[in-house]
């Protein structure tokens, strides 16, 4: 897997020479970067946007690595997505969930990683988030997650019912160029504890619930964007309080085969450990 | 009483004015001239647009662009040019052509110093524009 990042990474920052030149249609920034699950949004949400900067006649592809540091763990993700058209978007990510210190306190021993492979699938169904600039109407998009767990015994050993699930969601995204502002707004149905790092269900809940996430940025330049995330979850194990998830992000994007995101995440709780808050960095690199 | 009266009268009359915030933000007919000069030589030289441009009759394009940009930003101009429909038929314009020369205008008004925010305002007032000057 990270053979295929590294491929589509050095195959991306050739991608001008390579294919002459009709690709990269979209404007700067309006590509979104990845979320921590693969899919093309901000930092924590999936947005309407499909990854990678092709437009309708153009194909796309990103890939990009995720880091996350809070005082008790360490997050890694990582992945590739494809954009056919500007319509679809097929992304598959790893994310690997370091328990450190926490790991040897459990009996898994020290660092021990949780891990998750997550394939995603996104159609955009109407509207264009910047073309559309005469109405309100924002870009929709709907998508699925599907999610498989690597630590089938460790989760179910926590009361987890499952070491499989999908999040079905949909977003709806928008910039306001009168006013430098992108907003969104994702509804996802899920089970997932943890993005799905702690499994799918549990003693407290194994329905699917709806949970609200939201996104506002504002574009700063036509290359850097500030703004916030909001990513509401569930809580369905009682021996590993869940919370919501919060970050203030800066994204940079210098050219269209790079983006550097930076943020400061809240994640609450998280397992045995709660008030976890941290860094974020993500480099994305795509064409 | 007269004067409550007054005050409310000139609120309104204010607030029905045209907006000429976002000309003055962007720097007036002087600026816009400069962005407009900037942009053709930008379009000139990208190899996705440089076809469109290079055997038309500049001069003409770059005085309709500031007429039409002039009044897209609320200023005091008047658009004689064609309908973005019919000045851009059979040109088999892609998505992607559009967004070019977004970018374009986007770096004239960089070079030129444009506030960000009346950027914006401009390209907000340009995007739907799409609609007819893209080839369905």
């Amino acid at each position: 897997m990270f053979k295929i990042v590294l491929f589509l990474a050095a195959v991306s920052l050739q991608s001008q020479s390579l294919f002459a030149q009709d690709i990269s249609g979209k404007l700067l920034l309006t590509a979104g970067v990845s979320q921590v699950e693969g899919s093309a949004g901000g930092g924590l949400t999936p947005w309407a946007f499909i990854t990678g900067y092709g437009t309708r006649d153009q194909i796309g592809a990103s890939t990009y690595y995720t880091k996350a540091d809070s005082q008790d763990y360490s997050l890694e993700s990582y992945g590739v997505g494809v954009g056919f058209y500007d319509r679809v978007e097929l992304s598959f990510a790893k994310n690997s969930f370091n328990t450190l210190a926490v790991g040897q306190d459990l009996g898994l021993g020290h660092s021990y990683r949780l891990k998750q492979d997550i394939f995603g699938v996104k159609v955009k169904l109407l509207g264009d988030a910047v073309l559309d600039q005469g109405s309100w109407m924002p870009q929709v998009a709907v998508g699925a997650q599907f999610k498989e767990n690597k630590s089938e015994a460790v989760v179910k050993s926590l009361g987890v019912k499952d070491n499989k699930g999908i999040d079905y969601y949909v977003s709806a995204t928008k910039i306001l160029l009168g006013q430098s502002l992108l907003y969104n707004l994702t509804l996802r149905a899920t089970k997932a504890n943890q993005l799905g790092i702690l499994g799918f269900g549990g003693d407290k809940n194994d329905d699917y619930e709806l949970m609200y996430e939201g996104s506002v940025a504002y574009l700063l330049t036509r290359k850097i964007a500030v703004g916030m995330e909001y990513r509401k979850k569930p809580d369905n194990l009682s021996i590993a309080k869940e919370e919501d998830w919060f970050d203030i992000f800066a994204a940079w994007t210098p050219t269209k085969n790079m983006s550097l995101t930076l943020a400061y995440v809240d994640l609450g709780q998280v397992a045995i450990k709660d008030n976890q808050s941290g860094f974020y960095s993500s480099l994305q690199i795509g064409f | 009483m007269k004067t409550i009266i007054l005050v409310i009268i000139l609120t309104l009359s204010t607030s029905f004015a045209k907006d000429t915030s976002a000309y003055d933000n962007f720097g007036g007919k002087k600026v816009i001239k400069k962005v407009v000069d900037d942009l053709m030589i930008n379009l000139l030289s990208n190899e996705k647009t440089k076809s469109f441009f290079e055997f038309a009759d500049q001069e003409r394009i770059k005085n309709k662009l500031v007429e039409q940009f002039c009044r897209e930003l609320g200023g005091p101009c008047k658009y004689t040019g064609k309908s973005m429909k019919e000045s851009h038929k059979d040109q088999e314009i892609k998505r992607s052509h559009f967004f070019a020369l977004v970018e374009e205008l986007q770096k004239a008004m960089n070079q030129n110093k444009v506030p960000q925010r009346a950027q914006n305002k401009l390209l907000a007032k340009l995007a739907p524009m799409h609609k007819d000057v893209v080839t369905e």
